[in-house]
C-alpha cells in the first residue's frame, strides 16, 4: 500500500521501530555500564539492549526495503 | 523539557526518564506527519470517506483489528484476567473469532458488491430510508459518546500512571485525531491505525516474555495462581456448568449463545468502526482475506492481555481491588494491572514504548470512532436528509469539518462524564441496546429475499426498544434477573449476553412476521444485496493457498485447539 504516490506504509512501521529500536538499545547499553540504583525485575536479563536491538534490525530491513523512490510492486 | 516535566505531578506509578519522553514525542510527529503528508491523497470523496478502496488485505485486516484493539480494551481485560482468570480470554476467542470470520465468507460479499460505504447505507439499499434513519442517527450518537467516554478514560489513566494534567492529556491527545484525521481521511486513519498496531504489539509483549521467566514458565504460573487465588483461574470452560462455580457468574450458553452467537456477531458483522475499515480493501478477496488475517492475530491478543493479568497474579507481592476500594485505601486497582507489569520489567526507552502502545491504543480507537461518525454523518444523514444534491468537493468539506466537530463533541462529553461519571455505565448499555437487533435485521435483509423493508424497520425498533425495556425491567426490580438472564445468580456480564440474545431473537421474530404480512421486493431489486440473487465471482481463479476459506479454515482449526489446550 503506497502513500502519497511513493512512500509506503511499511516505510513508516520500519522508522517508527527503527528510531526506537535505537533509543531503547542506547537506554540499555547506559543502564549496563552505569547499573541504576534502583533496578526492575530481571534487571539481569537486559531486556532493553536485545529487545531494542531485535527492534533495530527489523526497522533498518523494513526502511531499506521499502526506502521511497525504490521500484517495488506490492 | 522542563516545561514537559512540570505536567508530572507527585503522585504517580511510574517516573519516565528523558528517553521515555522522547519515544512519545517521536510518536506523535510521526502520526502528524503521515497525517499532513496523506492529505494530498485525499480530496474526493471515495478518497476521504473509503481510503480510495484501494487497501491490501494486510492494511485493511491489521486496521479492522486495530480500530477495536484500544487501551481502554487492553487496560480493561488485563484488569478483568486479575479479576476472572482466564475467563476473560472468552472476549477475545468465542467473542470475536467466529465472528470475524463470519463477516469474511458470508457478509462482507454483500457489503462489498453492493458497493456500500456504511452499514447504514447497506440498510438503506435494503431496507429503505426509516431503517437507514434509525440506524445512522443512533451510531453518530453513540459514537462521538463513545469517543469522549475514551477520550476522558485515557486522560485519566495518564493522571493516574503518569501524574499528567488530565486537560493537556484530552487536548493533545484529541488535537492530534483531529488535525490527521482531517487531513489525509480515512486512509490516515487506516495508515496510523497500523503503525499503531505494531507500536501496540512491540511495546506490550515484553510483559508476557519477562513475566513467563519469572513465573517459571505456564506450569509455574497455574502453580503460583492456584496458590495465590484459585486454580480454576486457569480453565477456560470446565467451570462454566454452573453460574456459582466461576468467578464470572455466568453459565456456558450465556458465553456461548449470548456472547459468541449474538454480541460478537453483533459488534464485528456491522458495528461500523470496524466494518468501515475491511470496506476500503481493494478487491473482494483482500476485503474478505482482511477479517481472517484480523481474526489471526485477535486470537494472539490474549498474549499480550490476558496473561499479564494472570501474571500480576501470580507474582505481585499484594493484592489489587476493585475501582472504589482502591479510592479509599490508595491501593492499586484492577485496572492498574498493564501500568504495573510495565513498571516492574521495564526500565528507560521500553517504560516509554510500554506507555506510547498505550496511548497509541487509545488514538486508534478514538480515529475510528472519528472516522466512522463522519462518514455516518456525512453520507448518511446530511446528504440524505439535509443537502441531497451537492458536488463531491462539498462532502468532502463536510468530512473535514466534521471531523474536527466530532472531536470537540467528544472533548464535551469527556467533561460531561468528568462531572458525572454514571454516565459511562449508562451509555455501555445504550450501544448494546443497538448492535444486537442490528446484526438479525442485517443478516435476514442478506440472506433472506423475503425480508421486507417494513419488516426490517419494525424488527429493528422492536429490538432496540426491548433491550431497553428489559435494562430498565432489571434497574427497577433487581429481582427481574431471574427472568432475563435466566438465574438470581446471574452477574452483570450475564446480563448483558441474554438481553442481548433475546433482543436479538425478538427482532428477528418481528421481522419476520412483518415480512411474511408485507409486499417483498422484487428479485431485480435485490440483486448484490441479498443470497439467491446476487452472483459471487468465482476463487477458482486463484490457488488453495490464496482463497479465504483455506484461511478462515486454518484459524478455525487453531481457534478449536486453543479451546481444548485450555478447557
Amino acid at each position: 500500500m503506497k502513500a502519497g504516490g511513493s512512500i509506503s506504509i511499511w516505510f513508516f512501521v520500519g522508522l517508527s521501530l527503527l528510531v526506537n529500536g535505537i533509543l531503547i538499545l542506547g537506554a540499555g547499553i547506559f543502564d549496563l555500564v552505569h547499573p541504576p540504583e534502583a533496578q526492575v525485575v530481571l534487571y539481569n536479563l537486559h531486556a532493553g539492549i536485545w529487545w531494542g536491538g531485535l527492534m533495530t534490525v527489523v526497522g533498518a530491513i523494513y526502511c531499506f526495503y521499502f526506502l521511497p523512490g525504490k521500484a517495488r510492486k506490492q | 523539557m522542563m516545561t514537559a516535566l512540570a505536567f508530572f505531578e507527585s503522585q504517580r506509578l511510574v517516573h519516565l526518564s528523558f528517553i521515555d519522553l522522547a519515544i512519545i514525542v517521536f510518536y506523535f510527529v510521526l502520526v502528524l506527519t503521515i497525517g499532513f503528508y496523506l492529505k494530498e491523497r485525499a480530496n474526493t470523496g471515495e478518497d476521504f470517506f473509503m481510503a480510495g478502496r484501494e487497501m491490501t488485505a494486510w492494511v485493511a485486516g491489521l486496521a479492522f483489528l486495530s480500530a477495536n484493539l484500544g487501551s481502554l480494551e487492553l487496560m480493561g481485560w488485563a484488569g478483568a484476567a486479575y479479576q476472572y482468570g482466564i475467563l476473560a480470554a472468552h472476549w477475545y476467542w468465542i467473542g470475536a473469532i467466529p465472528a470475524m470470520l463470519f463477516l469474511a465468507l458470508v457478509m462482507m460479499p454483500f457489503y462489498y458488491i453492493s458497493k456500500t460505504h456504511s452499514v447504514p447505507g447497506y440498510l438503506q439499499l435494503r431496507f429503505g430510508e426509516s431503517s437507514r434513519a434509525l440506524s445512522s442517527i443512533s451510531f453518530a450518537f453513540m459514537t462521538v459518546l463513545m469517543s469522549g467516554i475514551n477520550m476522558y478514560s485515557m486522560a485519566l489513566v495518564l493522571k493516574i500512571v503518569l501524574g499528567w494534567n488530565i486537560n493537556v492529556s484530552i487536548w493533545i491527545s484529541s488535537l492530534t485525531v483531529a488535525i490527521y484525521v482531517s487531513l489525509g481521511g480515512l486512509r490516515s486513519a487506516i495508515f496510523n491505525e497500523v503503525l499503531q498496531f505494531v507500536l501496540i504489539w512491540s511495546g506490550a509483549l515484553l510483559i508476557p516474555i519477562l513475566g513467563l521467566v519469572e513465573a517459571g514458565g505456564w506450569n509455574g504460573l497455574r502453580a503460583r495462581v492456584a496458590t495465590n487465588a484459585s486454580a480454576e483461574y486457569t480453565h477456560l470452560w470446565s467451570t462454566l456448568g454452573n453460574f456459582r462455580d466461576n468467578p464470572m457468574g455466568i453459565h456456558w450458553t450465556g458465553i456461548v449463545f449470548g456472547l459468541g452467537a449474538v454480541i460478537s456477531m453483533g459488534y464485528w458483522t456491522t458495528d461500523f468502526l470496524v466494518v468501515q475499515r475491511v470496506l476500503s480493501a481493494k478487491d473482494l478477496r483482500a476485503a474478505k482475506m482482511a477479517p481472517i488475517i484480523g481474526a489471526g492475530f485477535k486470537m494472539l491478543v490474549p498474549f499480550i492481555v490476558i496473561l499479564p493479568g494472570l501474571l500480576a497474579l501470580a507474582v505481585l507481592p499484594f493484592k489489587l481491588v476493585g475501582e472504589t476500594q482502591a479510592i479509599a485505601t490508595g491501593a492499586h486497582s484492577y485496572n492498574e494491572v498493564l501500568p504495573l507489569m510495565l513498571a516492574r520489567y521495564c526500565g528507560p526507552g521500553l517504560l516509554g514504548l510500554g506507555i506510547t502502545a498505550l496511548i497509541a491504543g487509545f488514538m486508534s480507537g478514538m480515529a475510528g470512532n472519528v472516522s466512522a461518525f463522519t462518514t455516518v454523518w456525512t453520507y448518511d444523514i446530511y446528504r440524505a436528509f439535509i443537502r441531497k444534491n451537492a458536488s463531491d468537493q462539498h462532502y468532502v468539506s463536510m468530512g473535514r469539518w466534521c471531523t474536527i466537530v466530532g472531536v470537540l463533541i467528544s472533548v464535551g462529553t469527556a467533561y460531561l462524564v468528568m462531572n458525572f461519571k454514571s454516565i459511562m455505565d449508562y451509555v455501555q448499555a445504550l450501544f448494546s441496546f443497538f448492535i444486537a437487533p442490528l446484526f438479525a435485521t442485517v443478516l435476514l435483509g442478506m440472506l433472506w429475499k423475503r425480508a421486507t423493508a417494513a419488516g426490517g424497520f419494525w424488527g429493528l425498533l422492536t429490538g432496540t426498544v426491548s433491550s431497553i425495556g428489559m435494562w430498565a425491567w432489571v434497574k427497577a426490580d433487581p429481582s427481574a434477573l431471574r427472568y432475563v438472564a435466566l438465574s438470581p445468580y446471574a452477574r452483570d456480564m450475564a446480563e448483558n449476553m441474554y438481553r442481548a440474545l433475546w433482543s436479538c431473537l425478538l427482532c428477528a421474530l418481528v421481522t419476520i412476521v412483518v415480512s411474511l404480512l408485507t409486499k417483498p421486493k422484487p428479485d431485480s431489486e435485490l440483486k448484490g444485496l441479498v443470497y439467491g440473487a446476487t452472483e459471487i465471482p468465482s476463487e477458482s481463479y486463484v490457488s488453495v493457498w490464496h482463497r479465504p476459506w483455506f484461511w478462515a479454515s486454518v484459524v478455525a482449526v487453531l481457534f478449536v485447539a486453543l479451546q481444548i489446550i485450555f478447557w
